[in-house]
């Protein structure tokens, strides 16, 4: 457990009064409030430290203690036991600290050692608790039907229904499922990012899908009907006369589902990749010598 | 029909130790809606994060109504421009498969 030096968390000396405490601190806390900074972990971890700072020092209790024992607050905190059981004996009462208020998760463990773990005036300023940010990794295909999905985030299991048609990248937040607020304040929320891996069949840009699809050149020079896969299963498809290598049709409806728009999809586009054949027998190669001599 | 809840301004304004003269700024700045019914304020349930988030802007960091007005701005821009660029790396994961 590593002492932190709440005056140079606030870049303020020792001898800093109320005033320049509470400026500081207002200074620090502008910049690095989770407000203004939604998503920002670096942001959110500071906020907390300055926060913890000001608790201490702009309580003149605290700051007494914590400026008296200040690197050796351990040795402190064997003194306050002493202390604590020689007014035991004496008066059959403890000293107590600074009950009550909020909870110990938002404030570092040397806090915790020095002030109990908890405390604080209720008269303290109220802060919303620490957000909580979660990477949820899904498929492709996880993220093309509505299902419900449940995960640990610090120890606590979280049920949640993914939408369909979430993006890469798309973060959804769950309020009141971060960490606990402080003095009373609201509790955080849960950001979770989705962090949806590529699919070898098929590439998503927005609802829209693409796909490729090998047609053997006489479906493509005469036309015909094929099946194609689609996320939601295979469809059958016309294949025009003379169809060319590389070009694109575009079947309607069969793309990604749209985000919070049930029934409404995007559009499934396909290209053709023509396979030219091999191992061709005598008579084909005869017949496709003739074609040739007829096109010439 | 889906029915929106209203919750009353003076005892939201109360609760968070406010001045309603504060939701009024809020409102002409159009930084949020309230609702006017049978003479009395009230704030719709859609509205309470924002409301909330309006006012610890306001009695956490001392940010008047003209402050909480550009950093609402500025903070939807920084949205707007994070939202673009989550488009665009999935736009660029495209060609990225095909370079690997």
């Amino acid at each position: 457990m590593a002492f932190i030096d709440y005056y140079k968390v606030l870049g303020i000396d020792k001898k800093a009064t109320d005033e320049e405490i509470k400026k500081a601190y207002r200074k620090l806390a502008r910049k690095l409030h989770p407000d203004l900074n939604p998503n920002d972990k670096e942001a959110n971890r500071k906020f907390q430290q300055i926060n913890e700072a000001n608790e201490v020092l702009s309580d003149p209790e605290k700051r007494k203690k914590y400026d008296l024992y200040g690197e050796n607050w351990e040795h402190g905190e064997e003194y306050e036991k002493a202390k604590k059981a020689r007014q035991g004996q004496s008066a059959g009462t403890g000293e107590r600290y600074y009950s009550g208020g909020f909870g110990e998760d938002d404030f570092s463990d040397f806090f915790g050692s020095m002030f109990g773990g908890s405390g604080g005036k209720s008269s303290q300023t109220k802060f919303k608790g620490q957000d909580y940010n979660s990477e949820l990794p899904l498929t492709l295909n996880d993220a093309y039907t509505t299902h419900p999905q449940t995960f640990t985030i610090k120890g606590k299991s979280v049920r949640i229904t993914v939408p369909a048609g979430v993006e890469n990248g798309q973060t959804i937040k769950l309020k009141g499922y971060g960490g606990k607020g402080v003095n009373g304040g609201p509790d955080g929320d849960l950001l979770i990012t989705f962090s949806i891996s590529n699919d070898p069949r098929f590439k998503r840009t927005g609802n829209d899908l693409k796909t490729t699809v090998q047609l053997n050149l006489f479906t493509a020079i005469l036309g015909g009907e094929i099946m194609v896969d689609t996320m939601g299963g295979k469809i059958k498809m016309k294949v025009q006369p003379e169809t060319q290598n590389g070009m694109v049709t575009r079947v309607k409806g069969k793309g990604f589902p749209v985000y919070k728009q049930d029934g409404q999809f995007g559009d499934l586009y396909v290209t053709y990749n023509i396979l030219i054949p091999q191992h061709l027998t005598d008579k084909q190669k005869e017949l496709f010598a003739e074609l040739a001599k007829q096109s010439q | 029909m889906e029915q929106e809840e209203y919750i009353p301004l003076d005892i939201f304004c109360s609760h968070h130790h406010i001045e309603i003269s504060f939701f009024s700024s809020l409102q002409e700045f159009g930084l949020i809606e309230v609702t006017e019914l049978e003479q009395k304020s009230y704030l719709p349930a859609s509205q309470l994060t924002l409301a909330e988030k309006l006012v610890r802007l306001h009695n956490e960091l001392d940010i008047n109504e003209e402050g909480i007005d550009a950093v609402t701005h500025l903070l939807n821009r920084i949205q707007n421009m994070q939202e673009e660029i989550r488009q665009l790396r999935n736009k660029l994961r495209l060609y990225e498969d095909d370079i690997s």
